[in-house]
């Protein structure tokens, strides 16, 4: 009885989870132009959102957010972890420990409008940064990403045997080259995957970049929502396709290398 | 080199003939209000294979890490070789270190973690990969050096860390539970293996242990070490045999202990009453009557007969255990008093009609093998 039933729930599940992007994937071929209509196989759409102007450009600022936000807080997120991990007389560690995991749970809305009051106020005190665009849109990324990848890179950490990092101190390796020899490649597989997490919750992003945006710097999440209000035209449906397999791509890939254990 | 009387030769601890080379003077280590090593001093001499044993939490392993520097000693200080360590890194010190763990770096293979050490200190490439396939071939591992760790089983992995933290030649070599991962066969092949290389080398050794036979098959001299102190400092023979507390004589092989108190401590003839009723020891100086003490018999030391036996202590019983165990048997004997002796026998070849379980017997030992622990 337990045997039939459990297939029958996974399969429901699934269905429930992947029918309505397998469907979207579909009706980004469609022919029709309205999209609820099916009119015949067609990519189309697909030529129609690489001439798209307005939906490229915010495509090419949300990858080099991305990029570049993921690479940053992958670099603090490391040097995050290795404090929370390994000095273990730091003194607030705790403390610093329990709060890295904030930006896990806060809500989006909280922290985008905490980041906005801040940089408003900031610009009338210091006079950085000014306005609103690029520059804050990244800060704000690289500021929710650091608490992900600390948290990657913190678990792949403590699972090290400290001794390892011992016995090439004891060899005579300063703790620089102990670093770079001998911890860095051992975290390495966290650090792909932790970054490749960053990216793709940097892409995803609509909530706080919204808050912490300003003209002229609209991410790509942003152009949808807006074009989506007045009505979905299909080749949304191509450009969310494209998501899709992009996303996935960044997850099976991290998926992977967290899967393959230290040895 | 050559020439030279090793340790166990010479045995400079026994009149002060050499300077000691290393020098642990009055250390303690703190954690909290806890002190994981409590004021111990300690000369080590050179080409010494000096054991620290004692159980779990007894502080030795922490005594270790800080003559590896990965410790900072509350107070106290260390010497090695006439330098004082206080303050120098880790990464500094004239020490190597070969971890329980074996701590090999997972993603070199075994040449590379091998000569890891010689590069830091700024060997040529060429000379490193010559010393490290010396180092492969003493430790037996031709033929292993382009594979990585995890390809290799527990006791290749064990020659790996050893050959690693032998190849800076260091003054002084600490191993922690150096076979404490291998199986009990291994393990034995093992220990003369690491006698012969240390004799080979002339390193001084320090190890960790928790494994009394494995201290005594090693070493040199032996500290037993509880609750963070020294209890006691010998060669393995005086640690067996003139033990200088009930923890070391309890510690240290089998043994039955007797409590009782003095009852005559005169030059010639010292007895005690226990429990068991009189035992005859050897007299010795310092002693009061009615006091308190123990009284520790090996079970080797103890006679067996089913007829009564000539010996200065004699007792009866009634054997309630046989083990058999090939080269000999342990019986456990009930005496009247209650208490349960440990007695151990050779075994003759074809015994015909052995002592077996049920029988009364008569056990007897000689005043030189009741030893008198007042602690």
């Amino acid at each position: 009885m337990k045997l039939r039933f459990t297939p029958i729930m996974a399969l429901f599940g699934f269905i429930f989870l992947y029918g309505p992007i397998v469907s979207l994937v579909i009706y980004s071929f469609n022919k029709s132009k309205l999209v609820t209509v099916w009119g015949g196989w067609s990519t189309k759409w697909y030529a129609e959102l690489f001439a798209n102007e307005q939906i490229m450009s915010a495509a090419w600022l949300s990858l080099k957010i991305g990029v570049i936000s993921a690479s940053v807080a992958t670099v603090f997120g490391t040097m995050m972890a290795m404090v929370l991990v390994r000095f273990k007389k730091v003194r607030g560690r705790g403390l610093m420990g329990g709060m890295i995991t904030g930006p896990l749970v806060m809500p989006d809305v909280i922290i985008g409008l905490s980041l906005l009051l801040l940089f408003v106020a900031m610009q009338s005190l210091i006079g950085w940064p000014a306005g609103r665009g690029l520059t804050t849109i990244l800060i704000a990324h690289i500021t929710f990403n650091m608490a992900f990848v600390t948290v990657v890179v913190q678990s792949r950490l403590s699972d090290m045997d400290d001794s390892i990092e011992e016995a090439a101190l004891d060899l005579g390796a300063s703790p620089t080259r102990v670093f770079f020899d001998i911890t860095l490649p051992m975290i390495t597989p966290a650090l792909i995957s932790g970054w490749l997490l960053a990216f793709t919750l940097s892409l995803d992003d609509l909530v706080i970049s919204s808050f912490v945006s300003g003209p002229g710097a609209t991410t790509l999440p942003m152009v949808i929502f807006s074009k989506v209000r007045l009505g979905v035209s299909p080749d949304i449906n191509a450009l969310a396709s494209l998501i899709v397999l992009a996303v996935s791509i960044g997850i099976i890939i991290s998926a992977l290398l967290m899967r393959k254990k230290p040895r | 080199m050559a020439e030279e009387l090793s340790a166990c030769e010479r045995r400079p601890w026994v009149e002060a003939t050499e300077k000691p080379f290393v020098r642990i003077k009055g250390i303690t280590k703190m954690f909290g209000d806890l002190a994981a090593v409590d004021d111990v001093s300690l000369d080590i001499y050179r080409g010494e294979l000096f054991c620290l044993l004692g159980g779990s939490g007894c502080g030795k392993s922490t005594l270790l890490r800080m003559l590896a520097g990965f410790e900072t000693q509350t107070s106290g200080a260390i010497e090695i070789d006439g330098q004082d360590m206080t303050g120098v890194a880790a990464n500094l010190r004239p020490t190597n270190m070969m971890f329980q763990s074996y701590a090999l770096f997972p993603h070199m293979s075994v040449e590379k973690n091998v000569a890891y050490g010689l590069l830091r200190e700024g060997v040529s490439k060429g000379e490193a990969m010559q010393r490290t396939k010396d180092m492969l071939s003493l430790v037996k591992l031709d033929g292993f050096a382009s594979r990585k760790p995890h390809q290799l089983s527990g006791g290749q992995q064990q020659r790996v860390a050893l050959a690693r933290s032998l190849i800076k030649q260091p003054k002084l070599l600490l191993l922690d539970e150096p076979l404490g991962a291998l199986d009990k066969k291994l393990r034995e092949e093992t220990q003369f293996e690491l006698i012969r290389i240390q004799e080979d080398l002339g390193v001084t050794f320090i190890v960790v242990t928790h494994d009394q036979e494995e201290a005594m098959t090693l070493s040199t001299r032996i500290g037993v070490m509880d609750a963070g102190g020294i209890v006691q400092v010998g060669e393995p023979r005086e640690i067996y045999e003139t033990p200088n507390s009930k923890y070391v004589a309890d510690f240290i092989g089998s043994v039955n202990i007797f409590d009782g108190e003095v009852d005559v401590a005169a030059p010639d003839l010292m007895r005690v009453n226990s429990t068991e009723g009189p035992i005859i020891c050897e007299p010795m100086a310092g002693l009061n009557a009615k006091q308190k003490l123990h009284i520790a018999v090996r079970p080797e030391r103890i006679q067996l007969s089913r007829t009564p036996i000539e010996a200065t202590n004699t007792m009866q019983g009634m054997v309630t255990e046989v083990a058999y165990m090939g080269n000999l048997s342990v019986y456990r004997v009930q005496l009247a008093g209650g208490q349960c002796l440990k007695v151990t026998a050779a075994n003759g070849l074809h015994e015909e009609n052995p002592i077996t379980w049920d029988e009364a017997v008569h056990i007897g030992w000689s005043a030189a093998a009741s030893t008198v622990l007042v602690k």
